[in-house]
């Protein structure tokens, strides 16, 4: 009987363990197939004329993605500018200001933004922001601000819901603390609890960029596409995900491979971004 | 609890794979899939004729799906469809069996609120490779022109820079689209854009410029003055079966040509 | 001249309030368009008739049976697989190096975009594998996507359970395996719900990943693998390619309300876990 039932506990830990890797093989997986099916190109093509290469017409051989390596950046970056101060406020008033009740409101109706799926994000700014851009800024209105805009929407919940956990974990006799030595309450959040839990809200930053650099669909509703690098906030522009995303089921032979390389160099920065994202996370903890 | 829901979905699971097998084998057993696959551009017009070729006879399920010409004419060629769709000729190496469905006009289009009604193909030309950038200097107001493109491997841009570009090619400062319905809707719009798109997608919502005095009709389409234009064509690897040949009697018989003609397509046989 | 540190205070404040709900106001407001411009096209109908002319006529109740199918078989593949994984991780090991790579690569696997799930997809499931686009396909690549979510959400839900209920289980004669079973999964079966509802909410929701691997076909799928289109990316095609306004705003309302609501759900859920424990 005994016997019996230790031979049951490890089917069981095998199964489990089994269970537990598959996760790890899927990732590698993911990598090895995307690797597989991008590398070829980076080896006959080039690093540096992909990676730097300012010219995309994969049907006559041009594979360089630098424009929307850059593009990328930009509206991830236009994206935090908007929506990391505005996140960042809005954690702040739910941990120190908002009064019990309505942090229970309001805290899981902005987490319930981030169930909005992205389509329909794209769809509102193709339809409220993109005229309202082209009305007073000029331009098509398909373009970087509009981008941006939409995008800071998206990843507003990122940072409210890590930067809100990370402030509410630092400790009460910190903020006793200050008040005992006559600070006001802005002083006190100004001086002591936004440094105190810098790392976390700079991880929500970090995270909310990983976000908004993979986002796919709204991007390519809003972004207008254009392969050049804009020189201003009302151009239009293409990322890399739009790139992979406008061209995958059309392409076939090298040109299927070059959106496999813009696969490989988003990858490489998705895990630069979490690698980091991480290390900030850890170290608060 | 963990047990409830386990048995909950056990259950829900064994009702999918019932459904699932049952269903399929009543299909299987009844109904004979047809499969195409390609163009974006000729799949609304295919995608009709299906709808109408099903009700007249049920015991066929036509499977159209896009993915563009490129991808069709692969799709061909590996048999994963019985059909390709494609909106342009064929390149050397690709070697299949052509139906030519009906012919279709690229219409450059504009908003219709844009005064400006005719257009050179020089014009067209400079727009597209960036040389004419402001409406301005084509006689209108003080504003960049908002032209947008289709992406690399559509069939549409492929006739388009043959047809149009010519060997110039198009520019990167100029937004590209997946579809002709979102160039459309952006051209619908934005005052200031201009795109092409397929004739038999026109309607009010968009202005159909005249190019080089010949304004984007089926009259001028049949008799060859408008020149901008591409076949519209189904796909086969060898010879097809005859559940196959079946659709595409119908697609070229006098009904399923007349459904065309109404959608602003060109017949293959006028 | 030094300002008051009181007024900053006061004005910090005003600046936080307006800030804060700004932010709610966009929720609202765009719930409210959806609402506003999709409940006129919304009947029965709609819901349970087939689409005409692409989508420009009719209902949408293909894409709905094609939403379901996808969750449903995603959430089957993916519960055993994450719960498992949460259970090796808080029952069965130590902290250990293994235990941190295969943190490691759930964490990873959490941080890839939708898109780079599609690209692999395609080329794994769709073309490798010869599964075409078909349902099968997009389960399968659904499945990795969701994995990270309820592993996780299994895993803080597993470590909530008080370690003395797991003792007095032993004391009382029973395998590890009997108390996992009979013990800490009930307990912790809440959470780990929570975790399912959320992911259901996540697929509902995706285009990127289901678009490249399940295709976009708009017939009602008989078989896994038929290829089959979701309401999302019904959605989008409607949207996109400018089909019809009215109906891409009614699909836009079913979409987010189905999603508003399992989510709701899911947090319902997590609260009274949450207010039991504490």
């Amino acid at each position: 009987m005994n016997e019996r039932a230790s031979i049951k506990e490890g089917v069981v830990k095998t199964v489990l363990t089994t269970f537990a890797l598959s996760s790890l093989l899927f990732l590698f997986l993911i990598f090895i197939f995307i690797l597989i099916e991008g590398s070829p190109l980076f080896l006959k093509v080039g690093l540096k004329n992909i990676i730097l290469g300012s010219k995309w017409a994969p049907t006559k051989g041009s594979f360089g993605i630098f424009p929307m390596i850059i593009s990328s950046f930009l509206v991830t970056f236009g994206a935090l500018i908007i929506g990391a101060p505005l996140g960042l406020s809005c954690a702040i008033y739910l941990s120190e200001y908002s009064g019990k009740r309505l942090k229970m409101i309001l805290k899981p109706a902005l987490e319930l933004l981030a169930g909005i799926p992205s389509v329909v994000y794209g769809f509102l700014g193709v339809i409220y922001i993109v005229p309202l851009v082209r009305d007073h800024l000029g331009g098509s209105g398909f373009s970087l601000i509009s981008t941006s805009i939409i995008l800071a929407i998206m990843i507003l919940p990122t940072i409210i819901s890590i930067s809100f956990d990370s402030i509410m974990s630092v400790p009460k006799t910190y903020r006793e603390g200050s008040y005992a030595m006559g600070a006001t309450k802005w002083q006190t959040i100004y001086k002591i609890v936004v440094p105190s839990a810098r790392s976390g809200i700079l991880a929500s930053f970090i995270l909310g960029m990983g976000r908004a650099i993979g986002e796919t669909m709204a991007v390519i509703m809003i972004a207008g596409n254009a392969l050049k690098i804009p020189m201003s906030i009302t151009d239009p522009l293409r990322t890399l995900t739009g790139n992979i995303a406008l061209e995958l089921a059309y392409a076939t032979g090298d040109h299927r491979l070059g959106l496999f390389s813009t696969g490989i160099v988003l990858l490489v920065i998705i895990m630069a971004l979490n690698y980091i994202a991480n290390f900030g996370i850890k170290r608060r903890s | 609890m963990a047990k409830k829901i386990g048995i909950f979905l056990l259950i829900c699971s064994m009702i999918f794979v019932y459904s699932c097998t049952n269903k399929g084998k009543k299909q299987s057993g009844k109904k004979q899939i047809i499969s195409i696959a390609g163009s974006t551009s000729v799949m609304p017009f295919i995608e009709k004729l299906a709808e109408y070729f099903m009700i007249q006879n049920p015991k066929f399920i036509v499977d159209v799906q896009g993915g563009g010409s490129t991808a069709g004419i692969q799709a061909c060629l590996n048999n994963t469809v019985d059909l390709g769709m494609s909106s342009r000729k064929l390149k050397e190496g690709e070697r299949l069996n052509e139906i030519i469905v009906c012919y279709d006009g690229i219409s450059i289009v504009v908003h219709p609120d844009n005064p400006i009604n005719e257009l050179s193909l020089e014009q067209v030309r400079a727009i597209f490779s960036g040389k004419i950038k402001n409406w301005k200097e084509l006689g209108w107001n003080d504003r960049r022109i908002d032209a947008i493109t289709r992406e690399e491997g559509s069939g549409t841009r492929g006739s388009f820079e043959d047809l149009v570009m010519k060997g110039v090619e198009i520019d990167d400062s100029i937004m590209v689209q997946d579809s002709n319905g979102s160039v459309k809707e952006i051209v619908a719009t934005d005052p200031y854009a201009i795109g092409y798109i397929s004739l038999g997608l026109v309607d009010k919502r968009v202005k159909a410029l005249t190019i080089d005095g010949v304004a984007p009709t089926v009259s001028s389409i049949k008799t060859g003055s408008y020149k901008i234009m591409r076949p519209f064509l189904l796909l086969s690897n060898g010879d097809p079966d005859d559940n196959v040949r079946e659709f595409i009697e119908f697609v070229l018989s006098k009904q399923g040509q007349e459904l065309l003609r109404k959608e602003g397509l060109i017949g293959s046989y006028e | 001249m030094r300002i008051n540190p009181r007024f900053i205070d006061s004005l910090m404040k005003l600046s936080l309030n307006i800030q804060a709900f700004f932010t709610v106001g966009v929720l609202v407001v765009i719930v409210a368009i959806i609402l506003i411009k999709g409940i006129g096209n919304i009947n029965l109908e709609f819901i349970f008739s087939f689409p005409e002319d692409m989508g420009r006529h009719g209902g949408i109740y293909p894409t709905i049976i094609g939403t379901i199918m996808l969750a449903i078989l995603s959430i089957i593949f993916a519960t055993p697989l994450g719960v498992g994984t949460a259970i090796f991780l808080t029952e069965y090991t130590k902290e250990s190096m293994l235990t941190k790579i295969i943190r490691f690569g759930v964490e990873s696997l959490a941080g890839i975009p939708s898109i780079l799930y599609g690209l692999f997809g395609f080329i794994f499931f769709v073309i490798k594998l010869k599964m075409g686009w078909s349902i099968l396909s997009g389960v399968l690549t659904i499945t990795i996507m969701i994995l990270p979510t309820i592993i996780r959400t299994s895993e803080e839900a597993i470590k909530a359970v008080p370690k003395n209920v797991r003792i007095v289980s032993f004391s009382l004669g029973a395998t590890k395996w009997e108390t996992v079973t009979k013990v800490v999964l009930p307990s912790a079966a809440p959470g780990i719900l929570t975790g399912i509802m959320l992911s259901i909410g996540r697929v509902v929701g995706e285009t990127a990943a289901v678009i490249f691997t399940m295709g976009s076909s708009l017939r009602l799928p008989t078989s896994i693998m038929d290829s089959g289109r979701t309401m999302a990316v019904h959605f989008y095609i409607l949207a996109r390619e400018g089909i019809s306004m009215e109906k891409a705003y009614a699909t836009a309302l079913i979409l987010v309300f189905s999603i508003l609501l399992i989510n709701i759900v899911a947090y319902y859920i997590m609260n009274r876990v949450i207010s039991k424990y504490s």
